[in-house]
């Protein structure tokens, strides 16, 4: 293999795949480069959400109302390939001081552009019948979906293939084609791709590709954990979560931290949330993790007591020190782009970021500033 | 018993050797390392000892004709004398109806590095009384899981009245209960024999025995069946009952699909070529019985879960990795049994002894060099046999292209030949797990246990290569090792 591309993707999870659609509909000649298999890394272990809800006000917030447009308009005609479903999600609290922080937190969001309707105690299980009864408030996000990620993906790849783009799997990125600082190409295991254009969609691993280029792009692995249960009727209709999520996913706390996030998949199997641990890429089953995740979801649903978990799974999130991913070019080493760091949200924003980037790519103004996203900005805060 | 509080935190009882399983391999390891001087924990899925091979009527109703079909009885009748014994004398803690659900690592710095085997109850539906300990704690842990009857998708396999050759031996020796009037046995290898001739003892019109593969297989190495002549006699006493029942055994044939509305009706046999290609369709017969044999899949997840490492057997099933004394990779980990390699009770039985003598060894007891290397030597020769039983009885190459687009592969999720397909060539998918994860196939009930081997085989061919570790291994590694209960799992510690 000794090809040229206008554009080499590394990494074929959400982000490459995204970024690999978005380019081949401008026309552009991608060649992919995954080291394992089609959506087989942190992809391949995640829910597949697509939320407004957990966010605050700010850049990543701005960028999951982006994204979320980008499914409903630009997508809508391939959602039905990888189960998109508008389920809406559901924050609900506990305590009365819950039900306060709840308040204020759809006061701001409202603010900031979020579709949010609160919800009283008394009207809770219209939406979820299951719940506990013992809530003092909910907050309903009619805005928040969900879709199969793996098949997002992979679904997306084929869509480039059909348009052009090549896909070699099981092919990994083992330096960088330099001219200088500029980066013009990748050398693999299987040979050099020259192109004008290198996207670093490396997820967790993003880390290790930007080294190759000689930058410096602090993404760190954050380790989560998902319990799955045995196929049920519909039981959860909405992503139902605590009001704790939110403080939890912005928390940069190394610890093992905990907060429940439930719902329903289609093949009838429910899924729950959630742990973040900065454990390296330890891959240990972690049993108080999962005991922890499992005695937070009865108090949500203590009607699933006796329900039962088939399996569970974990997967490494790209986590930045300020929760904003890595999206854009990188001055520091023309012609390498980053597409990665999305934390816990990358299905969500994966089209986003990836429709940003491909604008910036080709010459036009993106329809979101992506300053706040920069990939040098850790040198600035570094450096000061 | 020994005592067992609920919290579990620092006080898991603690034993010399814990030892999963209670079939061949893992009760001869119990009374083995518990008459050494071990104190053993035997944790079992049963009701009583003796696994899926010993399998035999409820001993609390004693009915006199426990033995009927077994071949070494006398092993197993013995083994359990000796159970027992020890039981009695407080050297095992036998727990049976208990399985392991998760398997904890030792803590950094633990010596011996001792495993926690977390454990629930084994059957659904068996009310919530104290059944025994949460969970138990093993210096040395000796992992004999046993196998489970390896499937392949036929048309119309998921048909009522289609069984697994396995399973229709269970009912026969479990409850003597035949499970249909007018049986057909297929598949490969040895193991169809007692179950048709099983079926013939039991009642059943055994219309015919249909072997895919070849006896003249044997023939390419001929010493290994020599040098365990125990197994010539039993294939010669089987196919003297063949004989006796009138039941036909055609060679290179097999049942290629399956039909019936409600419930098998015929089954449509063709011959084979040497690849396992259809040569000529071989007619139609009808029966109300499918028996399907296709050997045997270890029960890997224990293993895995324990991190040791795991490689591809000849017959494609993936097995613990094991040195000449049956430790894993992982210290503290042993495995017996069919875990290591399928190859039959005789061999298993070794291994358990061996395994029992070495952990004992290990904690410095008095063991003879001589017993340890008599049993290296019939552990080898055992090895060989199966070697070359698992040679002249692949499964058939070709296997696939008695396959429709519709055929079902995950019966669990309803999963299609055509959708496995179509997850590689229109998704990409170039491996069994990311099949797995785009198509459905093994996520289910099962959890791949029925189509786990079968998926990741139509993975490899239709990616035209062979077979890895790397695609048998999603279905092996079951990060629970049983399901259990949210309510359950929520109940221990939730700090380390």
């Amino acid at each position: 293999m000794a090809d040229t591309a206008d554009v080499v993707i590394i990494g074929a999870g959400a982000l490459g795949a995204a970024c690999a659609y978005f380019a081949t509909e401008q026309g552009l000649r991608v060649h992919i480069v995954e080291r394992g298999e089609v959506a087989g890394g942190t992809t391949s272990a995640c829910e597949g959400n697509l939320l407004v809800s957990d966010k605050e006000a700010g850049h990543e917030l701005d960028l999951a109302l982006y994204s979320n447009q980008v499914w409903r308009r630009d997508l809508a005609p391939h959602n039905h390939l990888w189960e998109f479903e508008n389920k809406g999600g559901l924050i609900v609290a506990a305590t009365e001081s819950g039900a306060q922080n709840l308040a204020e937190l759809a006061r701001r969001q409202r603010d900031a552009g979020i579709d949010v309707t609160d919800v009283a105690a008394d009207e809770v299980h219209a939406y979820e019948p299951h719940l506990t009864k013992n809530l003092t408030a909910a907050a309903h996000y009619p805005q928040d979906c969900q879709v199969q990620p793996m098949l997002m993906a992979a679904q997306l790849i084929r869509i480039a293939r059909e348009r052009g783009a090549r896909i070699w799997t099981r092919t990994e990125v083992t330096d960088l084609h330099r001219d200088g600082d500029s980066v013009t190409g990748v050398v693999t295991s299987r040979g050099t791709i020259h192109a004008d254009h290198v996207i670093n969609a490396a997820g967790t691993w993003a880390g290790d590709i930007a080294q190759l280029a000689g930058v410096h792009v602090p993404i760190l692995p954050r380790r989560g954990f998902v319990l799955i249960t045995e196929p049920l009727p519909r039981t959860v209709f909405h992503k139902v979560y605590s009001g704790d999520y939110v403080a939890s996913t912005t928390s940069s706390d190394e610890g093992l931290q905990t907060s429940t996030v439930i719902e329903g998949t289609r093949a009838g199997t429910i899924l729950i949330g959630s742990s973040r641990e900065r454990v390296g890429f330890d891959a240990t089953v972690s049993l108080p993790a999962l005991r922890q995740i499992a005695a937070k979801a009865l108090i949500l649903y203590p009607v699933l007591a006796k329900t039962k978990i088939m399996r569970n799974y974990h997967g490494f999130r790209p986590y930045c020190a300020d929760h904003l991913p890595v999206i854009g070019h990188d001055p520091r080493a023309p012609g390498m782009w980053h597409a990665a760091g999305h934390e816990g949200a990358g299905i969500g924003l994966s089209v986003g970021s990836a429709k940003l980037l491909v604008q910036q790519l080709t010459g036009r103004e993106p329809d979101l500033d992506l300053t706040p996203f920069a990939p040098e900005r850790f040198d600035l805060v570094e450096a000061s | 018993m020994t005592e067992h509080p609920r919290d579990i935190t620092a006080t898991s009882p603690r034993y010399d050797v814990a030892v999963v399983g209670a079939g061949p391999a893992g009760l001869a390891a119990a009374v083995t390392a518990a008459e050494a001087g071990c104190r053993v924990v035997l944790v079992d899925a049963g009701q009583q000892p003796g696994g899926q091979y010993w399998r035999h009527p409820d001993e609390t109703a004693p009915r006199g004709d426990e033995s009927l079909g077994h071949h070494d009885w006398s092993t197993f009748a013995g083994l359990r004398t000796r159970l027992h014994g020890l039981v009695r004398r407080q050297r095992i803690t036998y727990l049976p109806r208990r399985q392991v659900w998760f398997v904890q690592r030792p803590s950094t710095g633990d010596e011996p590095p001792a495993h926690t085997l977390h454990l629930t109850t084994a059957y659904a539906g068996a009310d919530g009384g104290d059944d025994g300990p949460d969970a138990v704690t093993g210096d040395a842990v000796i992992l004999c899981p046993g196998g489970y009857d390896r499937q392949l998708p036929i048309p119309g396999w998921d048909l009522p009245g289609v069984m697994a050759a396995g399973g229709v031996q269970a009912l026969l020796k479990g409850h003597r209960t035949v499970a249909g009037r007018r049986a057909i046995v297929a598949g490969t290898g040895p193991f169809l024999l007692p179950v048709a001739t099983g079926l013939a003892q039991a009642g059943a019109d055994v219309v015919a025995v249909c072997e895919a593969g070849s006896i003249t297989g044997w023939s390419r190495d001929p010493l290994a069946a020599a040098a365990v002549p125990g197994k010539g006699r039993e294939a010669l006493e089987y196919a003297t009952a063949l004989i006796r029942h009138r039941i036909p055994y055609r060679q290179r044939t097999a049942i290629t699909a399956i039909r019936g509305t409600d419930t098998v009706q015929s089954v449509e046999l063709s011959r084979l070529d040497r690849e396992g290609r259809i040569r000529k369709q071989a007619g139609t017969v009808d029966v109300d019985l499918v028996a399907l044999g296709w050997g045997f899949t270890p029960s890997l997840e224990l293993v895995t879960a324990t991190g040791a490492a795991t490689r591809k057997d000849i017959d494609d099933s993936l097995v613990a990795v094991v040195d000449e004394e049956q430790r894993a990779t992982v210290p503290g980990i042993y495995v017996a049994g069919e875990a290591t390699g399928v190859g039959g009770a005789v061999l298993a039985v070794a291994e358990g002894e061996l395994a029992g003598l070495i952990t004992a060894r290990d904690q410095r007891a008095a063991v003879s060099q001589e017993s340890v290397r008599a049993l290296q030597k019939r552990i080898t020769r055992h090895r060989r046999f199966a070697a070359a039983m698992h040679t002249a009885h692949p499964v058939p190459r070709h296997w696939h292209d008695w396959l429709h687009p519709e055929t079902t592969v995950c019966r669990c999720e309803e999963v299609s030949y055509q959708q496995v397909c179509g997850a590689r060539d229109d998704l990409g998918a170039g491996d069994a797990r990311t099949v797995k994860l785009m198509a459905r196939p093994g996520m289910g009930w099962c959890q791949g246990r029925v189509c786990g081997f079968a998926s990741a085989k139509l993975a490899a061919a239709r990616e035209g290569r062979a077979l890895t570790a790397d695609d048998l291994r999603p279905t092996a590694k079951q990060p629970f090792a049983a399901p259990i209960s949210l309510e359950q799992l929520a109940e221990g510690p939730q700090h380390e």
